[in-house]
């Protein structure tokens, strides 16, 4: 019964709509269902990255520590977005903090797991390393966009 | 065609377009530290105040200059205009430093118009950067003016940061109506924000809009208009039912000077306004 709702969810979630039907059952093996409170932090920057997240409701800060200034949000994560990828390349270990500002519900995918999988399974890799790209490929572009200071002033 | 831009149309008696009507500052509204919002009425109290949402003015800081600046308040008020902008050239600057009872040389309105007669049932999403909000503004009153015409009505607003947003406490109430859905986001947080950072063309992808029954708007600078048009693009919003306002360096307003050309167009006269799929062939194209 968990198992049916958690892969009708991650059918009906942009990131992982389409799936074909070989991988859904595997990939929703990996996957659990996950809730946090306001301010929670999710991981922390340096830490082991065994997981990523796809955000089915809430608000989530993506964080740098700096230096004199704190904890500095340089981007947030919403509802149908995916938090986390450095689970995906060595040395697996978060290079940002994540914190909830809303409460957060999310489906969280065992990356270990998943790891390991790809690496016998290059279909499955693929598919998702494809998902994974247009997410940091949209990234990168919201980040360009960002570093231009397109609001700023000109004169 | 809608009976409000029938008599707006009818409305419009400008005898000489390049002789300026006298405006009363009313009022003066600071609105982030570098943009201000002008409230003015006419001297001439028969004067109905007639546009369409999209348009723009001229505005004459007399002794100084004059420079083009969007119509930012309610189409549907006659006796009052607003105009927000930023303090950023010369003429600007000085009329930063007026005061309510000063006088100011209006010219206008020109320029073409946000779409308006948009058959029912219609989701609209409106996507603004930065000062961008400004042009918008008047359409989004005449949006919720009319909310029972049409379905969902999203705003996507992105400032630099929670200083620079314009008509904070609009938003917020526009924010607190259950028939609209504003998402704001800011380039760089602080402290105390604890809403979206980062760019607003993201939040396209996860609006909640109908993309195959869709009218979208967009306004601010053109890189931003440019992803947010491959943003919609890529959700399915069709050419021809995405619109954006164009900024150039207007002069006459009426098509003569050249000034604001913009490919085989000119920005005063067949803009500010485009359709996407009327521009498609120069839109984000250099040197254009």
């Amino acid at each position: 019964m968990i198992q049916a709702s958690l892969e009708s969810v991650i059918r009906r979630h942009p990131f992982l709509a389409d799936l074909p039907e070989k991988h859904l059952e595997f990939i929703t093996g990996c996957a659990k269902n996950v809730r946090f409170p306001e301010g929670h932090t999710i991981f922390l920057e340096g830490d082991p990255a065994n997981e990523f997240y796809v955000i089915r409701e809430g608000l989530v800060s993506v964080e740098l520590m700096v230096p004199n200034r704190g904890p500095t949000t340089v981007q947030t994560i919403a509802e149908a977005d995916v938090l986390g990828w450095s689970w995906v390349s060595p040395p697996y270990r978060w290079h940002f903090s994540a914190r909830t500002l809303q409460p957060t519900r999310a489906l969280a995918f065992d990356g270990d797991c998943l790891r390991k999988k790809c690496e016998e399974d290059h279909d499955l890799g693929y598919e998702l390393l494809r998902r994974f790209l247009s997410v940091v490929s949209s990234r990168l572009d919201a980040t360009r966009l960002q570093l231009l200071d397109i609001y700023g002033r000109h004169d | 065609m809608d009976a409000m831009i029938e008599s707006k149309i009818a409305e419009r008696t400008v005898s000489d377009p390049m002789v300026p009507s006298l405006f009363r500052i009313e009022r003066m509204k600071r609105e982030t530290e570098d943009t201000f919002t002008l409230e003015l009425s006419p001297f001439e109290e028969t004067t109905k105040i007639s546009f369409l949402p999209g348009q723009f003015n001229m505005l004459y800081v007399f002794g100084v200059g004059e420079v083009a600046i969007s119509i930012s308040g309610d189409p549907c008020k006659t006796s009052q205009l607003e105009h927000t902008t930023r303090r950023v050239g010369v003429v600007t600057k000085v009329m930063g430093l007026m005061k309510p009872g000063d006088t100011i040389g209006v010219r206008g309105p020109f320029g073409s118009h946000w779409p308006i007669d948009v058959e029912n049932g219609r989701d609209f999403v409106v996507v603004a950067g930065g000062i961008g909000l400004a042009p918008l503004r008047p359409v989004l009153y005449h949006l919720m003016a009319q909310r029972e015409r049409y379905r969902n009505i999203v705003l996507l607003y992105g400032a630099r940061t929670p200083e620079e947003i314009l008509y904070k406490r609009e938003l917020e109430r526009w924010r607190g109506k259950f028939d609209l859905e504003v998402q704001v986001t800011v380039d760089r947080g602080a402290s105390g924000w604890r809403g979206n950072v980062g760019v607003v063309t993201p939040l396209i992808a996860r609006a909640p809009f109908n993309p195959s029954n869709t009218v979208a708007l967009t306004c601010g600078p053109e890189i931003m208009m440019r992803f947010a048009v491959m943003e919609l693009q890529k959700r399915g919003v069709p050419a021809d039912r995405i619109f954006l306002s164009m900024e150039r360096n207007m002069k006459c307003a009426l098509g003569y000077c050249g000034h604001c050309q913009y490919g085989p167009t000119f920005v005063c006269k067949d803009g500010p306004v485009y359709r996407l799929d009327h521009i498609a062939s120069i839109f984000g194209k250099s040197e254009i």
